[in-house]
């Protein structure tokens, strides 16, 4: 690792203020990616702002029709946390498959949304239940969030504080892991929320990103039959070691499959 | 610039001016000399760093010390003494022996401490919550089977009574 200056401040100010002042400074959360990413050397930030003070993003609260999760909850908090497990099941279940147990207990869900890891799987759950991102300057729609492979719309000084998800009536996730990475080949989300059927990607392309001809066929019937004849294109999705475009095309049909049956039980 | 930080490790409170880059990993072995924790990968797959960062397990190579700093750390040279055998060892350890749960040894500290984690929570696992648990985990000599032996026979040690006396019967 290049040398670097580690700063943990107490306020969502003060970590503002460090960030703004200094266009090389970069945001810690749980460091799952950032860390390593230091270690090859593939990043060279002139300062840390470990953000894990930060009272302001540990939150979880309950809306009438949402759930607001506060971005520096870890992984296996989102997994255990009763109200999360009452009420939105499915990320729950999400953050329980992420990595392995010693990451789940230090990445949170603010980080993996912030870095748009292309196999990441908490994007598919931002964009499949229509989430809201909440930063320290606005509210940001998840539609708008992910903007490429490791890029969002968050600015320079901008931090995730916290994401609304809105209740869904049914909604699943499913993803067929790399055999030996065990990150997401393929991650399908599919939801109903609001009366309309919402179906998001992650692992395939450079960054999650929603299926509209699935979306309508589930919004006529929202059933297995509906999708079974859609034929997905291998056209821009991810080429490597893991899976080819034409195989990732193949498991998207068969993880989305997989999801509205799970959705629909 | 170097930073102080003051780390709780195996009960015994430490502390050392480090550079904010020094990794938690380094930390134990270069600044306080315990060298059980080991550098497998260096890049947050094997597991052979694992060590329990307030009761939970984390992978010590990718932690900075600083992100420790008032932590209470729990290593393989440490782990014993929170549950010790009669021969002082933590029954996890004294189950590898048993169930020969290793063959080079080198994954076996961060076995043990991501399986005595897992123990932690959950008293009574199934093989298939082993093994799960265990992803984060490589070994390359074992197979995993005696790995996956040694953790329930742990776990079946850890539920009986520390020390049994006589039932007395019913005159």
């Amino acid at each position: 690792m290049h040398a670097f200056e580690y700063i943990k401040p107490n306020t969502v100010w003060e970590a503002v203020d460090l960030l703004d002042a200094d266009e090389d400074a970069r945001p810690l959360a749980g460091g799952m990616t950032l860390l390593p990413t230091l270690k090859q050397r593939l990043a060279q930030p002139t300062q840390l702002v470990d953000l894990a003070g930060l009272e302001d993003l540990q939150i979880i609260s309950e809306g009438p029709s949402s759930l607001t999760i506060g971005a520096m909850k870890r992984h296996v908090q989102v997994a255990r946390s009763p109200s999360i497990n009452a009420f939105l099941p499915v990320i729950a279940h999400l953050a329980e498959g992420i990595g392995d147990p010693h990451v789940r207990n230090r990445g949170t869900i603010g980080g993996s949304i912030s870095n748009s890891d292309p196999a990441a799987d908490y994007p598919a759950a931002v964009l499949g239940l229509g989430a809201t991102v909440i930063t320290n300057r606005r509210e940001i729609d998840g539609q708008d969030f992910f903007t490429g492979l490791f890029s969002t719309a968050l600015e320079q000084g901008e931090i995730v504080m916290a994401i609304r998800f809105p209740l869904p009536e049914r909604a699943a996730y499913i993803k067929f892991p790399n055999p030996a990475s065990r990150y997401a080949a393929v991650g399908v989300f599919v939801a109903r929320v609001k009366g309309e059927a919402r179906v998001a990607v992650t692992g395939a392309g450079p960054c999650a990103f929603r299926l509209p001809q699935m979306e309508e066929a589930l919004d006529r019937s929202f059933a297995v039959e509906a999708i079974q004849d859609i034929e997905i294109s291998q056209e821009g999705l991810n080429a490597d070691p893991s899976a080819t475009p034409e195989y990732r095309a193949h498991l998207i049909g068969v993880m989305a499959r997989r999801a509205v049956e799970a959705a629909a039980r | 610039m170097p930073i102080k930080v003051e780390i709780t490790v195996n009960g015994a409170p430490t502390s050392a001016e480090v550079e904010p880059r020094t990794l938690l990993v380094h930390y134990l072995r270069e600044y306080l000399g315990l060298t059980g924790t080991h550098v497998g990968c260096d890049t947050t797959q094997c597991g052979a760093c694992v060590v329990h960062a307030d009761g939970r397990s984390i992978k010590s190579c990718t932690a900075l010390a600083a992100q420790m700093n008032g932590a209470k750390i729990t290593t393989i040279e440490g782990l014993a003494a929170t549950h010790p055998d009669a021969e002082g060892l933590h029954p996890l350890q004294a189950a590898f022996r048993d169930c020969h749960g290793l063959q080079c040894g080198f994954c076996t500290p961060g076995m043990i401490m991501s399986g005595s984690a897992l123990l932690l929570e959950n008293a009574d696992p199934t093989d298939h919550e082993i093994r799960d648990w265990l992803e984060g985990n490589i070994c390359r000599c074992t197979g995993y089977h005696n790995i996956v032996r040694a953790v329930k026979a742990a776990a079946s040690a850890m539920r009986e009574p520390k020390d049994p006396r006589p039932q007395e019967t019913a005159a």
